[in-house]
């Protein structure tokens, strides 16, 4: 089974006594109150999914992700995992003490073991990782944002905060474990926003082919206005397992993360996520993780050249499209024809589309998976 | 607070040939050259990952058996 990231799986999750203990001392803490993203970046700590993250970053680390795009420890991270408070708040809070960080209900959900509380810029840090200040870009405006302080410290897990997608959560530790029970000793991880047509079939269907099985892993959280809604995207790709996958070399969880749009750094994110899912290989494509024109089509590609240290194999796929004359999808690589008889994946299109009540030509969408998706009527984020 | 870094003395001549590889390529100086391939041959000695105890296997296999993961 591959390593980790960073040699070892985080787990802080609390459970017994400690965690009776916890919920009763939380009750008297000083309290950060958590929105629905920072409270999955909590439990993506705490089960591993940022190993070998075991808290929010200090300073050294944000500084060194920012400028490096590494921790501190040289361990490849590129985008910065913080917990930002405003300043009376933080004024209330003392180093060295446990810090109470409640879910969206009000619930204590872990505890914060405060080491640090430092300021940091919100232009540099946007530049730094979305490569732009432009607050058009979703991630930027997220980062402009944010609160004057940030928190850092290791945190342990008190409960998980119930979600309607808990069927599909799996951690790092249960994903490695179905994978040693299914006998895959190689596994490709596909990320996705989106629910899928053809094109990401044939993509995940080629790389299968030399691996011995598929972790499909969509992304559930804050996306942008016009994405699909999360509960879509899963009852589309159930339609298209159940009818198009072989059911002992694919498997689907989801992750509880918001999109960053931060394009070729978010792509080494997803990657180091998937190595710690236990996932040997991550289908990479283009424009992975970007958003709008903000970076080139194959940055996403380019920027695992400066991580030898990676750990896990991104297989790059660059554009395909169904071809007329070879009746299936393919590439530029193994199709002779020309423009005129190529039909492009248009995300765009399909989803004008199925806006209209139409069903897609099938050679971009199976129908059941078109079907799947307009049963909910109104399927995309607001 | 900047970066920490530390001298690693390697044979000039070695050093000569370095510094004619990285002309024209990505990386800013030999150091960064350097650095990249040690990382690349260090990550090929990691090991495997630890192995969870029989128990701790057995639990979380009844939970992917619950939600239909496995039979």
């Amino acid at each position: 089974m591959i390593l980790p990231h960073g040699g070892k799986l985080i787990e802080r999750v609390l459970a017994g006594e400690a965690r009776a203990e916890a919920l009763v001392r939380a009750k008297s803490l000083p309290s950060v109150a958590l929105d629905f993203d920072a409270t999955s970046e909590v439990e993506n700590i705490a089960t591993g999914v940022f190993s070998p993250l075991e808290g929010f970053l200090g300073e050294r680390d944000f500084r060194s992700v920012l400028g490096e795009m590494r921790l501190s420890s040289d361990v490849p991270w590129t985008i910065p995992i913080v917990l930002d408070v405003d300043k009376p708040t933080a004024g209330r809070l003392k180093i060295g003490s446990e810090v109470a960080l409640l879910n969206p209900a009000g619930s204590p959900a872990a505890l914060l073991h405060l080491e640090e509380k430092y300021a940091f810029d919100r232009g540099k840090t946007a530049r730094s990782v979305f490569g732009t200040a432009d607050p058009a870009h979703p991630g930027v405006a997220k980062v402009l944002a944010m609160k004057d302080v940030l928190l850092a410290g290791p945190l342990d897990l008190i409960a998980a905060t119930p979600t309607p997608f808990d069927r599909w959560k799996l951690s790092p530790r249960e994903t490695r474990v179905l994978f040693q029970a299914k006998g895959w000793r190689t596994v490709v991880g596909f990320q996705t926003r989106n629910t899928p047509h053809i094109g990401h079939e044939y993509v995940q269907k080629a790389a299968l082919t030399y691996v011995d099985g598929l972790f499909i892993n969509p992304v559930i959280g804050r996306k942008k206005k016009g994405d699909y809604k999360d509960e879509v995207i899963l009852a589309s790709y159930e339609e298209l397992i159940r009818g198009y996958y072989v059911p002992e070399r694919t498997t689907m969880a989801v992750l509880m993360m918001e999109m960053r749009y931060a394009g070729p750094r978010e792509a080494i994110h997803h990657a180091v996520i998937r190595k710690n899912f236990g996932c040997t290989h991550i289908i990479i494509g283009r424009d992975h993780a970007g958003v709008g024109s903000y970076y080139p089509p194959f940055a996403a590609h380019a920027i695992f050249d400066a991580f030898p240290d990676l750990g896990i194999q991104p297989l790059f796929f660059r554009s395909f499209y169904y071809c007329r004359k070879c009746l299936a999808v393919v590439n530029e690589k193994i199709c002779p024809h020309p423009a005129a008889d190529q039909i492009q994946f248009s995300g765009t299109k399909i989803r004008d589309l199925l806006v209209q009540g139409e069903y897609p030509p099938a050679e971009l969408v199976r129908p059941e998976v078109a079907k799947a998706i307009m049963d909910f009527g109104n399927p995309f984020n607001e | 607070m900047e970066k920490e870094f530390t001298t690693v003395s390697i044979p000039t001549a070695l050093y000569k040939k370095a510094e004619e590889a990285v002309k024209g390529t990505e990386f800013k100086s030999v150091a960064a050259y350097v650095a990249h391939v040690l990382r690349e041959a260090l990550a090929k000695t990691e090991g495997a990952a630890e192995v969870f105890s029989p128990e701790d296997e057995e639990k979380v296999k009844e939970r992917l058996k619950a939600l239909g993961y496995i039979d």
